[in-house]
This record gives structure tokens, C-alpha cells and sequence, in this order.
């Protein structure tokens, strides 16, 4: 079973209506009970980094990092992914996971705000994420803050300068884009998390 | 690279499309849903549903509609129409849309705009503008009301409030090139798009490949939408991106 988390941040309806295309074991829950339950799980995300200290105070912060820890897998979506890094300077008193090194940055003021529209990535061949999901592939983007190129990296995006649009590592994975709304190239995307 | 969007626009009334659509390769060409996946399949970047039912007892279908049509959908997809409040938003966002448009409810209370935008994120809300060109303070005049009633507001301040109040994107038509397909208002599109951050989508007037290719480089346009060209066939839009590949505009092409 996946869980979708559900910490009232935005819209989650379109996540699980992909999720519900593949076929694929999914709920939507606010209880770490049930995540705890997982096999897998997914942090969605639109909306402020501050909407991330929910996850603290419901106590599904310590259910998701115990389930990372036993090894489940782990998507973060969006705000999702950035809650992964250290922090956010849109909201600089909440702290994120810290599986990632590095703070969530907003763009600079040259290029215009929020990253809104389809842009094209650069992969790094090996992804378990991105496995068929070639360079110059066009996800969809929306977001005024973005993380920073780290190790983990697996995909690029270029946008007043690179940040990280795909984050990899063991058991844990990121996007900053919506592959529930980037077309057949998003929901090859899910398929292979859900494969994993 | 940050391609151009090119936004697909379906009109609805009674959970039907209206307006002459002529795709002979759809069985039933009246269908939104049917239709907006077939425009997603088509290279669409974005969908976007506008209820344009005058009746509460038309509109009452439109939930039923945005369910279904969202349920194949895998592209950005809006709804608007007759949205007035928190509660119409919250029915829109329950049956499948990622973003919500709103007009004439915003200037009436742009309080609205920080609602939306607080509960659902301000990706969520487009602000829609109706623009006539005017000949007096107001270099550009905002109207509502479907483009029946003036309002005196000067556009650019207003992009520039509803930007302030949460907006995620200004949908920005010239009525004075809606329907025409002479072009866009390209003068119009810039005065927003450069006195904004958020992104602008152009609307009203497109139909050549050269007006969209003006209203992104010389408009500035983030996105344009695309209603009449659609009508013509859905060749159309696939020739459109690759003609604008051509001409040097970043487009999702293949995609």
C-alpha cells in the first residue's frame, strides 16, 4: 500500500487520480498510523514551505522518517522534495528532513516568479526514477523556491540558473516537478516508483 | 529551457461544448472530456474549461463535468465561470481541477484571490481579465460581468492588485481582438506582462501561426490560449508548435 500524506497543503486529488490510473495501491491519510503501515510513500505538495510543520505536529514527521529509516520508499513531490533538504528560506524557522544537505532557495529577482510551464531536464543516466525517461524531456514545473544541486542529484532544470529537479539516493526520491500532471513522461515516472 | 504554453479552451454550457467544433475524428465532438484528452494527445500544454452557462440550473452540472473531464487528464487543467466564492472553488478543486479562474468575484472582492490562494496555494488561482482599449486616463479599462459592464479600473493596476493579493497567473483577453483572429492585443499583453512577476496568458485574437509568434516575442505572452484555432481541427495544433519551433520559440514539441 502507498501512502499519499495528506498534511491540508494544497490539492491531492490529481496525485491519486494518477496513482489510480496505473492501478496502483494508493490512500490518502493524515495518519501516521497508517503510515507507519506503508510500503511506500508519497508527500505531495503545492503551497508554502510552511505548511510542512503540520507534518511535526501530528507526529507524521517522526512515523515518515522511522518508515525512510526501516528502508520503504520515499516521494517527495514538489514542497515535498524541498522539505527533504535542510530548509527553506520562505520559511526559515521549519525545518525540513535533512536527508539532503542544503537550504531551498527562491529565484533570482532577473527571472520572473513563481517557475511556471513545462521545462525540459537534464538526466543522469542510471536513475531508478527516470529509468526511459530521456534528456530534454518537458515536465511540468510550478514554484517560487528551488533546491540546490547536491550529490543526489539525478535530473537537472535550468531556470536563472541550475537546480536540482531530481533527487535520488537508496530508498529516497524527489521531484520539484508534478509528474501527475507532466503527461505520459510524469506518469512513466510514478509507474516506476510504484515498480520499485 | 522554459518552453512557451499553448492552452487549449473549451467553452461549456449544460456539461456540453459549445461553439462551431468541427473534429471529425472525435465521436461525439460535444464531449469535454473526450475533447480535452483528445487536445492533450494533440500537444496541448494546458486545458482550460470555461462554464459559460447563464443559468444556476446550467451551471449545476459543472462539478459532474470537471470529474469526468479531469479523470483522463494528466496535463494542468482549469475550470472557470460563475466561480463567486471559497465554496464554488472548493467544488471545482474536489472534482479533479488544478486551478481555478476567477474575474468578476475578484473585483468585486479581491479578498477572494488571498482565500483561494491561502487554502489551495496561488499555482491554484488565475485571475481573468477582460480588457477594452480606452480613450481616457485609462489607457486600457477592465470590464466584468462577461465583458457587459465598465468598470472604470485601469488593467495594469489591477493585474498589479490581484498579483498582490495572491495570484498565480493573469489570463489577460482583449475583447477588442476577441473573435477576430486578427491578432493579439500585443501591446496590451506587454504593459502586464513587464509591469508583473507572475506569468501572463494572452488571449483574443490568435489564429495565425505569426500572431502567436508576435504576442510571445514582441507581447512578451508566458502562454497563450487558444480557442478558435482548436476548432479547426486538431492537426492544427501540432502543426502550430512545430511552426513555432521553426520561428525560434521554445515550445513542448515533441512532447
Amino acid at each position: 500500500m502507498i501512502a499519499v500524506v495528506d498534511y491540508r497543503a494544497g490539492n491531492l486529488t490529481s496525485v491519486k487520480k494518477a496513482l489510480d490510473h496505473l492501478h496502483a495501491d494508493a490512500i490518502v491519510t493524515e495518519e501516521p498510523a497508517v503510515v507507519a503501515q506503508a510500503d511506500k510513500i508519497i508527500l505531495p505538495g503545492v503551497g508554502h514551505f510552511s505548511a510542512t510543520a503540520i507534518l511535526e505536529q501530528t507526529g507524521l514527521r517522526t512515523a515518515i522518517l522511522h518508515r525512510i529509516q526501516q528502508g520503504v520508499h520515499f516521494l517527495g513531490i514538489c514542497v515535498g522534495m524541498q522539505w527533504m533538504f535542510e530548509s527553506s528560506t520562505e520559511a526559515p524557522g521549519i525545518r525540513g528532513l535533512g536527508l539532503f544537505s542544503g537550504t531551498c532557495e527562491r529565484f533570482a529577482p532577473r527571472v520572473k516568479s513563481p517557475h511556471v510551464g513545462w521545462n525540459s531536464l537534464t538526466c543522469q543516466d542510471g536513475s531508478r526514477l527516470l529509468r526511459g525517461i530521456p534528456s530534454d524531456s518537458f515536465v511540468y514545473f510550478t514554484h517560487s523556491y528551488s533546491a540546490p544541486l547536491v550529490e543526489a542529484t539525478v535530473a537537472r532544470c535550468e531556470y536563472g540558473g541550475e537546480f536540482s529537479a531530481a533527487v535520488e539516493q537508496d530508498n529516497l526520491f524527489g521531484v520539484q516537478f508534478h509528474p501527475e500532471k507532466s503527461g505520459a513522461i510524469g506518469l512513466k515516472l510514478l509507474e516506476n516508483f510504484c515498480g520499485l | 529551457m522554459l518552453t512557451k504554453r499553448i492552452i487549449a479552451c473549451l467553452d461549456v454550457t449544460a456539461g456540453r461544448v459549445v461553439k462551431g467544433v468541427q473534429f471529425q475524428q472525435l465521436r461525439d465532438a460535444g464531449d469535454p472530456a473526450e475533447l480535452a484528452a483528445a487536445h492533450s494527445q494533440a500537444g496541448a500544454d494546458e486545458v482550460v474549461l470555461l462554464d459559460i452557462s447563464a443559468t444556476r440550473e446550467k451551471r449545476a452540472t459543472l462539478a459532474e463535468t470537471v470529474r469526468r473531464t479531469a479523470r483522463q487528464l494528466f496535463i494542468p487543467f482549469t475550470v472557470g465561470g460563475g466561480i463567486g466564492s471559497l465554496d464554488d472553488a472548493t467544488a471545482v478543486f474536489d472534482a479533479g481541477a488544478d486551478k481555478i479562474s476567477i474575474n468578476s468575484a475578484a473585483l468585486a472582492d479581491p479578498s477572494l484571490i488571498t482565500r483561494i490562494a491561502e487554502r489551495y496555494g496561488s499555482q491554484a488561482v488565475i485571475v481573468a481579465i477582460d480588457a477594452k482599449r480606452a480613450n481616457g486616463d485609462v489607457r486600457f479599462e477592465a470590464y466584468v460581468r462577461g465583458g457587459r459592464t465598465p468598470t472604470g479600473r485601469d488593467v495594469v493596476a489591477w493585474a498589479r492588485e490581484a498579483e498582490e493579493c495572491g495570484a498565480g497567473e493573469i489570463l489577460l483577453t482583449s475583447m477588442d481582438r476577441d473573435g477576430t483572429g486578427a491578432g493579439f492585443d500585443c501591446e496590451l499583453t506587454r504593459a502586464c506582462s513587464e509591469a508583473l512577476r507572475i506569468p501572463v496568458i494572452a488571449s483574443g485574437g490568435g489564429g495565425s501561426t505569426q500572431s502567436f509568434v508576435e504576442v510571445f516575442q514582441q507581447g512578451k505572452a508566458d502562454a497563450a490560449l487558444a480557442a478558435s484555432i482548436f476548432h479547426l481541427g486538431l492537426h492544427r495544433l501540432s502543426d502550430l508548435k512545430q511552426e513555432l519551433q521553426g520561428a525560434g520559440i521554445p515550445v513542448r514539441w515533441p512532447c
